[in-house]
């Protein structure tokens, strides 16, 4: 549990055990163990909601109401449980994507299994707007008129994580919050920063967006070898913020782990996903990173962060608005050795005739070649255009489009099959993939239709 | 004498929507105005012409030794719509360190 708070608070710890859905289930043992050896205030939190996953936990909703939280909970909760909570290091997360309560009532469920204390869960709730407002019209981007919503979720802040944590629980478990908040929440608890001291929220800010992608700010997603060389990637430590109540703080990796935490991985992931440095918008504030400083300390994989400022934050929230996208089709197949790329060429010739003659001429395929140029294309093929392709004696042939039906994009992949007899010579190894496709795309709202709030969950 | 850009900066994109934004950092200090003076807006833009940017804005940050570029509606529609197997279009700093940057001081 967290002390309560005072001016002449010591540092307060918060590691990161998770950057996103897919992550690595065992980063966060290290992490813990780290945070417990501070013998401080501490906080794990687990970032596990990207944009569309909570679209896709809205569609496992539907088909089971007990569902659509967190898939891998179980997997990232069970290493770390027992230890935060005899080490009094409360954890923050989104598992609840599109339903807090249930995974509240999950966790209540691996708590009774570890033997563990009855605890203290909360949720925070309010995000989803889909039957909050009969109002939803009006903000919806043209994109989106006509479209079957599958979710539709405001980024609410991190003041109801606060309360949360002052009222004592050992677990928080959210929907759709900023990443950052995730972190921002348990140092307003702890600080006790004033809702409209903004520089200090934006410091907060700033070190939760650093947290948010796990290892990307610690040597993940970094290393090119000879250039940027990164030590134990396969054991590579998740990050931990040592913060002050200046709202300075100092990032650093657990001990004994992979990875590398200097000024040029600090400085990617400061950059990562902003925009304008001196506007980066969250529910809480407009950090300002403008004049940032990094200063590398001695003793290597630890760096200050400094010179964050940050502005009021503005009247409305991003909501992030999920619907029925169609389906995608994708056909790959191989060719080797002399004349292999003009082969895969003939392929993807063949695959648009036989569209054409069946009545689906209107489909736009794309080819790629793999090995050959790929995922530098664009979908109209201009980049194809302008640099005329090399050769090569091995290469896949992937050929994709968006369809409107699953009938349409079942042709495809039909004909994709069907170049084993009826194409190219030596043709090898195809697959083929037709899934359905949620889109999404985003609006403003305002922040007074939304009532966010948090409760404990018995 | 010219380099590619590989050799003296670092680069990480994001996304969001249809817009992506790479990140330019220089590994040296000495290296940083070099950067400022030719990797520009306009040789960007260049750059990613196949993927016909609405808009190319750079944010210089001079105590990190290090840019953003933010380019508008480069995704083919970004997650939702693209095609292409890095609908993210993570792979696109990979391009940017492609372009060569002049040694030799005038």
């Amino acid at each position: 549990m967290l002390p309560s708070f005072s001016p002449t608070a010591p540092k307060l710890f918060i590691g990161c055990g998770a950057g996103f859905s897919g992550d690595r289930w065992d980063a966060a043992v290290p992490v813990v163990k780290a945070l417990r050896a501070t013998g401080g205030p501490a906080v794990l939190m687990f970032e596990t909601l990207a944009e569309r996953t909570l679209a896709l936990a809205q569609l496992s909703r539907r088909q089971n109401p007990n569902s659509g939280w967190e898939p891998s909970l179980d997997r990232f909760l069970l290493p770390v449980l027992r230890d935060c909570v005899e080490g009094g290091i409360p954890i923050v997360s989104n598992f609840g994507a599109a339903n807090p309560v249930g995974a509240a009532h999950r966790i209540h469920a691996l708590a009774a299994q570890l033997q563990l204390r009855r605890l203290k869960v909360a949720v925070v709730e309010g995000d989803d707007l889909l039957g909050a407002t009969d109002r939803l019209d009006e903000l919806l981007p043209p994109a989106v008129h006509g479209k079957r919503l599958v979710s539709a979720n405001a980024y609410l802040g991190a003041t109801e994580i606060a309360h949360a944590l002052r009222a004592g629980a050992d677990v928080v478990v959210t929907g759709r919050v900023a990443d950052p908040s995730l972190a921002l929440g348990p140092m307003l608890a702890y600080f006790g920063w004033a809702q409209d001291d903004w520089d200090r929220l934006a410091r907060g800010t700033m070190a939760g967006h650093l947290l948010e992608c796990g290892a990307q700010v610690t040597g993940g997603y970094f290393a090119d070898p000879g250039l940027k060389d990164v030590p134990g990637l396969a054991t590579v430590g998740f990050p931990i913020v040592a913060m002050e109540e200046s709202g300075e703080f100092v990032i650093t990796k657990p001990p004994d782990t992979g990875g590398r935490v200097d000024r040029l991985t600090v400085t990617e992931q400061l950059l990562y996903e902003v925009h304008d440095p001196a506007a980066y918008i969250t529910p809480d504030v407009i950090a300002d990173i403008s004049d940032a400083e990094l200063q590398a300390l001695d003793g290597g994989d630890r760096v200050r962060v400094s010179g964050i400022r940050g502005h009021a934050r503005t009247d409305t929230l991003k909501a992030t608005l999920c619907y029925e996208g169609g389906w995608l089709a994708e056909g790959e197949i191989s060719y080797a050795g002399p004349n292999a790329a003009a082969r895969a060429r003939l392929a993807a010739d063949v695959v648009r005739e036989r569209l054409q003659l069946l009545g689906f001429g209107a489909l736009a395929v794309r080819a790629d070649l793999i090995g050959v140029a790929s995922i530098l294309l664009d979908d109209a093929g201009r980049w194809a255009t302008a640099h005329p392709c090399g050769d090569s004696n091995d290469v896949r042939l992937r050929l994709a489009a968006a369809c409107t039906s699953r009938a349409e994009a079942e042709a495809l992949t039909r004909e994709v099959l069907a170049l084993y007899t009826c194409g190219p010579a030596g043709g090898g190894g195809v697959r083929t993939h037709v899934t359905p496709r949620l889109a999404s795309d985003s609006c403003l709202v305002p922040r007074d239709w939304l009532k966010p709030s948090w409760r404990f969950v018995e | 004498m010219k380099v590619q850009l590989h050799t003296l900066a670092h680069a990480r994109t994001g996304d969001k929507g249809n817009r992506s934004s790479i990140s330019l950092v220089a590994y040296h200090a000495r290296d940083w105005q070099r950067l400022v003076d030719q990797v520009t807006e306009a040789r960007v833009a260049h750059l990613f012409a196949h993927r016909q940017p609405t808009a190319v804005r750079r944010y210089l940050l001079p105590k990190l030794h290090a840019m953003n570029f933010v380019l508008d509606d480069v995704l083919d529609g970004g997650v939702n719509g693209s095609l292409n197997l890095d609908s993210h279009g993570k792979a696109l700093s990979g391009l940017l360190l492609t372009l060569d940057i002049e040694m030799e001081t005038p």
